[in-house]
């Protein structure tokens, strides 16, 4: 049984964590570095102690001064949130070798999914399919593997994930200096040079399926789509995925526990697939990676189940038994999530400051979590996310309206939000239709951008390069 | 009050009295306590409530459309522990100036509006010539596009206006800076990967004459 529990992270997820802790009875510790500690979430704390100055190197990324904090805390335990050291096994390591609990899943398996073809290869040996596509040690080998598996293709690092080190290749003609530059920027960025090729699906719909597992049994529950992205960033996500059908969602749903069974995985993760709809019913699916964390996306799957996802990670690490069993996950309703973002909606360009007024919706059916408040810094050092608003309705329909609805009454100064993008995509026909591809948002802001009402499929200006540092 | 709440989905993992810390009241309410409190709200005629406690303040307003917008504050003081360092932040924060950013580490233009990235000419005299290029927004300095690669520019180097000259990466996004003139560099005024704030002069560009 967990007492102390250090919260090893920053902003909305912080809060998040800090609350469910204090709803257990457990004391929550927030490590905060210089630049979070007045923080909303360190005000929320029970305690907070100070990891370290404001680049994350320095602080939230520093495994040895997270595991200092939480034994001279007297924490008995340490949740990483999502991001950061969530999937790092050094920290796992570290945790165990201090007589920590780790919230999260063991060591190995945070190794095998770190390993982008490692876990491909473990989800091929569970019977998952997976895109034409493998390793590639030169330009030679690239060219000789895209050739077979056709193009358009997606140069991948290894040691990538969650949207990082990407890029897309179109023609044989790009390949060999894509693949220099990837290799170069995959030792640089993680440490590992390695790049992988896979065949690039451009308007496929990103489905993902929520796992949870006590080390002997796992248990699914229910999927999400997170279509709507940005630069490959998640920018709106819902559950279930609506418009799927029903013996493809079934298939994904059977392969993602098939997947953790194999792993015998322990703690909540993510099996994130491609989706591609056949034109008459059906279509196929492909594994993409494991997120071995708590999501930013969770509160939909909470919204829809009732469950709290970060009480179930503390029950398990407390080495308890899954206290559910599959027919006892029941989803109902639909409930879609908005990342709000500090950031000029239309460019993306990111935006810190001081929050002057942070006012959000409530009611039935609205959650809202966030880690600011009127007063607020914005630092320059971490990602853009605000808070998330969650709206719940009985159908997808009734959420899209209560979206649209909440969205007007949200209201943020001080800094540039991404709400206009927001509400602009909750009046949009084709995202209240459902079943957009990862193509759609793009298309999107390019009409948004140039006032035209039809399809101008150009690519907005991007003006942020992807980031490719850790 | 314990901070085990009627929600609670632990089910038969009672907290035994005494081991885990009771008396720890949460700092501000969830969801579910402000939808009670909306539910009670709309029996009654009032389109505002402003609830005060010790730990937090929920202020919640009716909009035109019927539904309802929360503001909440938690003005306490963040409890710290266990560490070398004190944790309270030099002067407190509150209640915040409303925009402005933080003072760049060179002086800023005195007064006007903040100067986008472009360069601004610098001092009279025989250094007439010479252009800053600023930081279009605060954040980390990068002279290259990775850990090991060649810098963009070298002291020397010929650039043109729309040179990439170097990085700010802010909010894990990387944002290019231009010379935004055609010349040679004269000086670069950071360190790789030393924190720039907005409009901080990360380089001068001696103009090439027309």
């Amino acid at each position: 049984m967990l007492h102390h529990v250090l919260v090893a992270n920053r902003g909305e997820i912080a809060a998040r964590v800090v609350r469910t802790c204090q709803r257990l009875g457990i004391e929550a510790i927030l490590a905060a570095s210089d630049a979070d500690l007045d923080s909303l979430p360190a005000r929320l704390a029970d305690r907070t102690t100070r990891i370290g100055p404001a680049p994350p190197a320095a602080s939230y990324l520093n495994v040895d001064a997270v595991v200092a904090a939480a034994t001279a805390a007297g924490a008995d335990a340490v949740h990483p949130g999502y991001g950061f050291l969530a999937e790092n096994p050094r920290l796992a390591r570290a945790c165990d070798a201090a007589g920590l609990v780790f919230i999260g899943p063991s060591a190995a398996q945070l190794e095998t999914a770190g390993d982008k073809l490692a876990a491909r290869a473990q989800a091929a040996a569970a019977g998952l399919p997976v895109l034409p596509g493998g390793e590639v040690g030169d330009a030679v080998e690239a060219e000789g593997l895209a050739r077979e598996i056709g193009w358009p293709v997606l140069i991948k690092a290894v040691g990538g994930g969650g949207g990082r080190g990407l890029r897309p290749v179109h023609t044989a003609a790009e390949l060999a200096a894509a693949a220099g530059q990837a290799t170069a920027e995959a030792r640089a960025a993680f440490g590992d040079p390695r790049i992988y090729l896979e065949r690039f699906l451009t308007r496929a719909r990103h489905v993902e399926v929520q796992l949870l597992g006590d080390g002997e049994r796992i248990i699914h529950l229910g999927d999400r789509d997170c279509s709507l992205q940005r630069r490959y960033q998640k920018v709106v996500e819902e559950a279930p995925a609506p418009r799927l059908d029903p013996g493809l969602r079934a298939a994904m749903h059977d392969a993602a526990v098939a997947f953790g069974s194999r792993l015998r995985y322990r703690g909540l993760g993510t099996v994130e697939f491609l989706a591609d709809s056949g034109a008459a019913g059906g279509g196929v699916f492909y594994f993409l990676e494991i997120n071995a964390r708590i999501q930013v996306e969770h509160p939909v799957t909470e919204a829809v189940t009732g469950l709290d996802l970060v009480a179930e990670q503390i029950a398990v690490a407390e080495g308890r038994p899954l206290r559910l069993a599959q027919d006892e996950v029941t989803p109902a309703g639909h409930a879609i999530e908005c990342r709000i973002n500090a950031e000029d909606w239309r460019e993306g360009v990111p935006s810190p400051g001081t929050i002057t007024r942070a006012v959000f919706p409530a009611g039935p059916g609205i959650r809202v979590d966030t880690g600011v408040q009127a007063g607020s810094v914005v630092p320059p050092h971490y990602d853009s996310l605000l808070a998330k608003l969650i709206v719940h309705g009985p159908d997808r329909a009734s959420a899209v309206g209560g979206l649209r609805r909440a969205l007007d009454r949200c209201e943020i100064g001080g800094v540039a939000t991404n709400l206009p993008l927001h509400s602009g995509l909750a009046s949009d026909p084709a995202f209240a239709a459902g079943g957009v591809g990862t193509d759609f948002l793009d298309l999107f802001l390019g009409r948004a951008m140039t006032g035209t009402g039809t399809g101008s499929a150009g690519s907005p200006p991007q003006p942020g390069m992807e980031t490719a540092r850790g | 009050m314990t901070s085990t709440g009627p929600g609670s989905s632990r089910g038969p993992a009672k907290p035994v009295p005494g081991a885990r810390t009771a008396a720890m009241a949460p700092a501000s309410l969830s969801a579910e306590d402000v939808q009670d409190i909306l539910r009670l709200l709309d029996t009654l005629p009032f389109d505002e409530l402003t609830l005060e406690t010790s730990h937090f303040t929920l202020r919640l307003q009716r909009a035109a459309d019927g539904g309802w917008a929360q503001e909440t504050h938690v003005p306490s003081r963040p409890v710290a522990t266990g560490s070398a360092a004190p944790v309270q932040p030099a002067p407190p924060t509150e209640p915040a100036p409303p925009t402005e950013p933080a003072p760049p580490t060179e002086p800023a233009p005195p007064t006007g509006p903040l100067p986008a990235a472009a360069p601004t000419p610098a001092g009279t005299g025989p250094e007439r010539d010479l252009r800053e290029v600023r930081a279009p927004l605060p954040g980390t300095f990068y002279r290259a596009p990775q850990p090991g690669a060649p810098p963009y520019v070298d002291v020397g180097s010929l650039v043109a206006p729309d040179t990439v000259v170097a990085i700010i990466e802010t909010m894990k996004l990387m944002n290019p800076v231009y010379a935004g003139t055609a010349g040679t560099v004269s000086e670069i005024c950071l360190d790789d990967g030393q924190f720039a704030e907005q409009d901080a002069v990360l380089m001068r560009v001696s103009e090439r004459a027309r």
